[in-house]
């Protein structure tokens, strides 16, 4: 018996085919994966569910009746609930106060009363809720506990999860798949949107895979493999490994020595940091989201401000210099945040123009030459195999990947001496991806020295020589790739200083 | 949205209001056709009222560019007022107390110093919103006042002319003041092409030009090019400033041939408007200006010619700029009709 069927749904944006007669059926008691690369139009489908779209034809059936969900409210009523990525949760309010609103429950409310259903409803999925914690105090991971409590509490059985691992420690998936095999006991269902095939092996029944805006495939999860899904996933076979190149260390390049730095609001977001990067090298970076990775890279290259300490690049100071000064010193800085524009582009422009952003400085004279940048922009299309009407357009009109690739093929061509790269692959298909990390591995082979930033632990545990690991603003402690385990990082991610990890390899 | 589109989007918009206006027209008992036949004769129906249309769009192009400058970069100066008037007080200074110069160097000095004065006013704003990023719409908006009370003050005490018996007026310029003509109109419409095709040039090709663009766009992203956004701001408000000051000189050596709290005449202000239906691009600016001073002059023939009040012909330019402004909101965005939707969100509802 189905909870959910989608038949032959269809939906697009403009010119945009975003879902193109997909079939999507959900069980009780299940937790289906929805995989798939950006733009395959997992979230379209989903939020065609969550009421927030209406699909342009086909049918929604719940429980064997066909529905019409035209707003999120028809949604919830008809027992569905979406956690989105960004939790939508009142700050000064406490967890139970956030649980209890928006429902219809009478103008007074006993607060002992909901307290106690709060807590039975609680232990009933082991969500080990506290009622009256704030949830300015909570941390991520008790965020999106709260936030499932809440979609749970109005009497939701099917659960949507929208890539809910991202910001999540690796101790804090576990808590959220135990949390999600609870539901499926109880005879919900889960429908579990990600990218990463080693969750999706870990914790689905079966997974539908989707491709440009149809479906491929759905299959049971114990029948699959890693190297199958990637292939439905990219329609073609492909070559899971990461190259990690042996590269003779080099001298140090990059020195950080004591830094801190404050935030505006004088919290301190870096806290006496110490670490160098040798050419040669991939130092990673690991951490949950906002653990000051940003402020690291933003201090280096001149944007942040320095409280204490320095930072010292092939032994020159660099606290104090303006952004312009350590840009010609050869240091190169890619920050890709969650929208893929952040500061290194500028979206109203054309890709000519973003690509001369950092060194039309360099020309002579009064006015700019783009004749040199039209052709590394052509250069960069071919190379990273963007997808653009052409190099005039701006590239506000591109989708998030392309631009993140045109940002991309800026830095990695600009010749750096020390690669400052975050987030690089964010929401990119596997087969640029790879793309990227081989020219990431070439950089490093010409011998600069590089600092990458990412999220995924498994691509740094293979990329990585070394990976350091950041917990709100401090370094938990540096790590050698090759003996570091994913356990061991998640512990580090988690806060756990060096001496209780024991058995770790220390560098 | 294609670029088409949007333009006849504009296009439809002032056909709109031409329409309303001619229902009004109607409700005052005169043939709508004639009144609109006339507004056209009386912006081009003689080769007076053609001069006459250039010299209001010289001043209208110039006062422009310099305000797309410091739109360019989102800085909104709304203080083009002000600086026309600094501008023109600062060439004023010149001319009255250098009357005998030659008559080249003379211009010369006076059109630096028209442009170095509307500079200057420009750059106080500038230097306040570089430094404590104070809100500079308020502050340029506000220095318009000052502007024109200090030029009143001029104009009432100090340099009043005693030779006036006694009228608030300051003394006329020697002849070697006075801007020639070319064509019969003065020398300011060559200016005003000049500076087009310079600011075009300024936008698209020079460093400057992209800097404030980027600046413009997003602060973060200027920060992270290494792009120097105090020194940006500074130089594009002087800029903008100095174009403004220059109008100011053309107006007060051209037209009043003397300083007078009428040399701007609300330019400061009409020419925001035309900067913006021009998508701040220089040649647009050019057009929408031309429109722009036609509409004012025709509008000043039908008030004689048909005994229409200034306020009615007034109501017209009004109208206009209404409806142009609305319809970005359908340049924006898509109408998108659809009763099934609607229906079914009644539905659910209940």
């Amino acid at each position: 018996m189905n909870l959910i069927s989608m038949e032959g749904i269809t939906k697009t944006f403009g010119s945009v085919v975003a879902n193109k007669n997909i079939n999507f059926q959900v069980k009780y008691g299940e937790i289906h994966a929805l995989l798939g690369e950006n733009g395959a139009g997992k979230s379209t489908l989903v939020n065609m569910l969550s009421g927030i779209y209406t699909p342009d034809s086909g049918s929604i059936f719940v429980r064997g009746n066909e529905v019409r969900l035209t707003s999120p409210r028809a949604s919830i009523d008809a027992g569905i609930g979406m956690i989105h990525q960004h939790f939508k949760l009142v700050d000064v309010m406490s967890a139970k106060e956030n649980i209890n609103l928006g429902q219809k429950n009478g103008f007074f409310i006993r607060d002992d009363i909901l307290t106690k259903k709060i807590l039975e409803f609680s232990n009933r999925y082991k969500l080990d809720i506290i009622p009256d914690k704030k949830v300015y105090e909570m941390s991520v991971g008790e965020k999106q506990t709260l936030e499932i409590s809440k979609v749970l509490y109005r009497g939701a059985n099917i659960l949507i999860l929208d890539e809910p691992t991202a910001v999540l420690t690796p101790q804090e998936t576990k808590k959220l798949f135990s949390i999600m095999n609870k539901m499926k006991e109880e005879g919900c269902a889960v429908i579990f949107i990600t990218h990463k095939m080693n969750e999706v092996m870990a914790v689905s029944d079966r997974i539908t895979v989707l491709r440009k805006g149809e479906t491929v495939k759905t299959v049971k999860t114990i029948d699959t493999n890693t190297k199958e899904l990637a292939e439905l996933m990219v329609g073609h076979p492909v070559d899971l490994a990461i190259r990690r190149d042996k590269v003779s260390k080099g001298k140090v390049l990059l020195e950080v020595k004591n830094l801190l730095a404050e935030n505006e609001e004088k919290v301190e977001v870096l806290k006496n940091v110490n670490f160098t990067v040798e050419a040669g090298e991939i130092l990673g970076v690991a951490g949950v989201a906002g653990s000051g990775q940003k402020e690291l890279c933003e201090t280096i290259t001149g944007l942040y401000p320095v409280k204490q300490g320095d930072i010292f690049f092939k032994g020159e100071k660099l606290v104090g210099m303006s952004p312009r000064q350590i840009i010609t010193r050869g240091i190169s800085m890619s920050f890709i945040p969650e929208d893929r524009l952040g500061m290194g582009l500028v979206a109203s422009m054309d890709m000519v123009d973003n690509l001369i952003l950092k060194d039309y400085q360099n020309q002579k004279g009064f006015l700019i030459n783009r004749k040199p940048a039209v052709k590394k922009a052509k250069n960069i299309i071919k190379e990273l195999d963007i997808s653009t009407p052409g190099v005039n357009n701006p590239i506000r009109e591109l989708s998030g990947g392309n631009i993140q690739k045109v940002l991309l093929g800026r830095e990695l061509g600009s010749n750096p001496e020390l690669l400052i790269t975050a987030y690089p692959v964010r929401g990119l298909d596997i087969n640029v991806s790879y793309k990227i990390y081989d020219l990431i591995n070439e950089e490093k082979k010409k011998g600069v020295a590089i600092l990458f930033i990412g999220e995924d632990l498994d691509v740094l545990l293979e990329l990585c020589d070394r990976i350091m690991v950041l917990c709100d603003g401090e370094i938990t402690g540096i790590l050698d790739a090759k003996k570091a385990t994913k356990a061991k990082l998640g512990l580090l991610m988690a806060g756990e200083k060096n001496g209780k990890l024991g058995d770790a390899e220390l560098d | 949205m294609s670029k088409r589109k949007s333009v006849v989007i504009r296009l439809l918009a002032v056909i709109f209001a031409l329409v309303i206006f001619a229902i009004l027209i109607r409700v005052m008992d005169l043939n709508p056709l004639d009144v609109y036949v006339a507004l056209v004769k009386g912006a081009f129906g003689s080769a007076y009222r053609i001069r006459e249309v250039i010299i209001k769009s010289t001043a209208l192009v110039i006062t422009s560019l310099g305000i797309a400058i410091a739109f360019k970069m989102q800085f909104w100066n709304i203080g083009g007022e002000g600086q026309i008037f600094m501008g023109a007080f600062a060439a004023s200074y010149i001319a009255l107390n250098y009357p005998e110069l030659p008559k080249p160097l003379l211009l010369t000095l006076m059109i630096i110093a028209g442009m170095i004065g509307g500079g200057l006013w420009a750059l106080i704003p500038a230097f306040f919103k570089a430094q404590w990023k104070t809100n500079e719409t308020i502050m340029t908006l506000m220095m318009n006042y000052i502007a024109l009370k200090w030029v009143m003050y001029l104009q009432y005490g100090p340099w009043k002319d005693p030779m006036a018996l006694g009228f608030p007026k300051i003394a006329n310029f020697s002849a070697n003041a006075i801007l020639p003509k070319v064509f019969g109109i003065h020398i300011g419409w060559i200016f005003a092409l000049l500076l087009v095709v310079l600011v075009s040039v300024f936008f698209n090709h020079s460093k400057k030009g992209y800097e404030i663009t980027v600046l413009g766009e997003s602060e973060n992203t200027a920060l992270y090019a290494g792009i120097d956004i105090k020194k940006t701001i500074l130089v594009a408000m002087f800029i903008s400033g100095a174009l403004c000051g220059l109008t100011g000189m053309i107006q007060a050596s051209a037209l009043n041939n003397t300083l007078s709290i009428d040399v701007s005449g609300g330019l400061g202000f009409t020419a925001i408007i035309t900067t913006w239906l021009a998508f701040l691009k220089p040649f647009f600016i050019l057009i929408v200006s031309i429109l722009f001073a036609a509409l004012l002059q025709g509008g000043s023939f039908i008030q004689t010619a048909f005994g229409i009040p200034q306020a009615a012909a007034e109501l017209l330019q009004g109208m206009i700029l209404f409806f142009v402004l609305a319809s970005e909101f359908f340049i924006r965005y898509k109408l998108v009709m659809n009763r099934h939707q609607v229906a079914n969100e009644k539905k659910g509802d209940n």
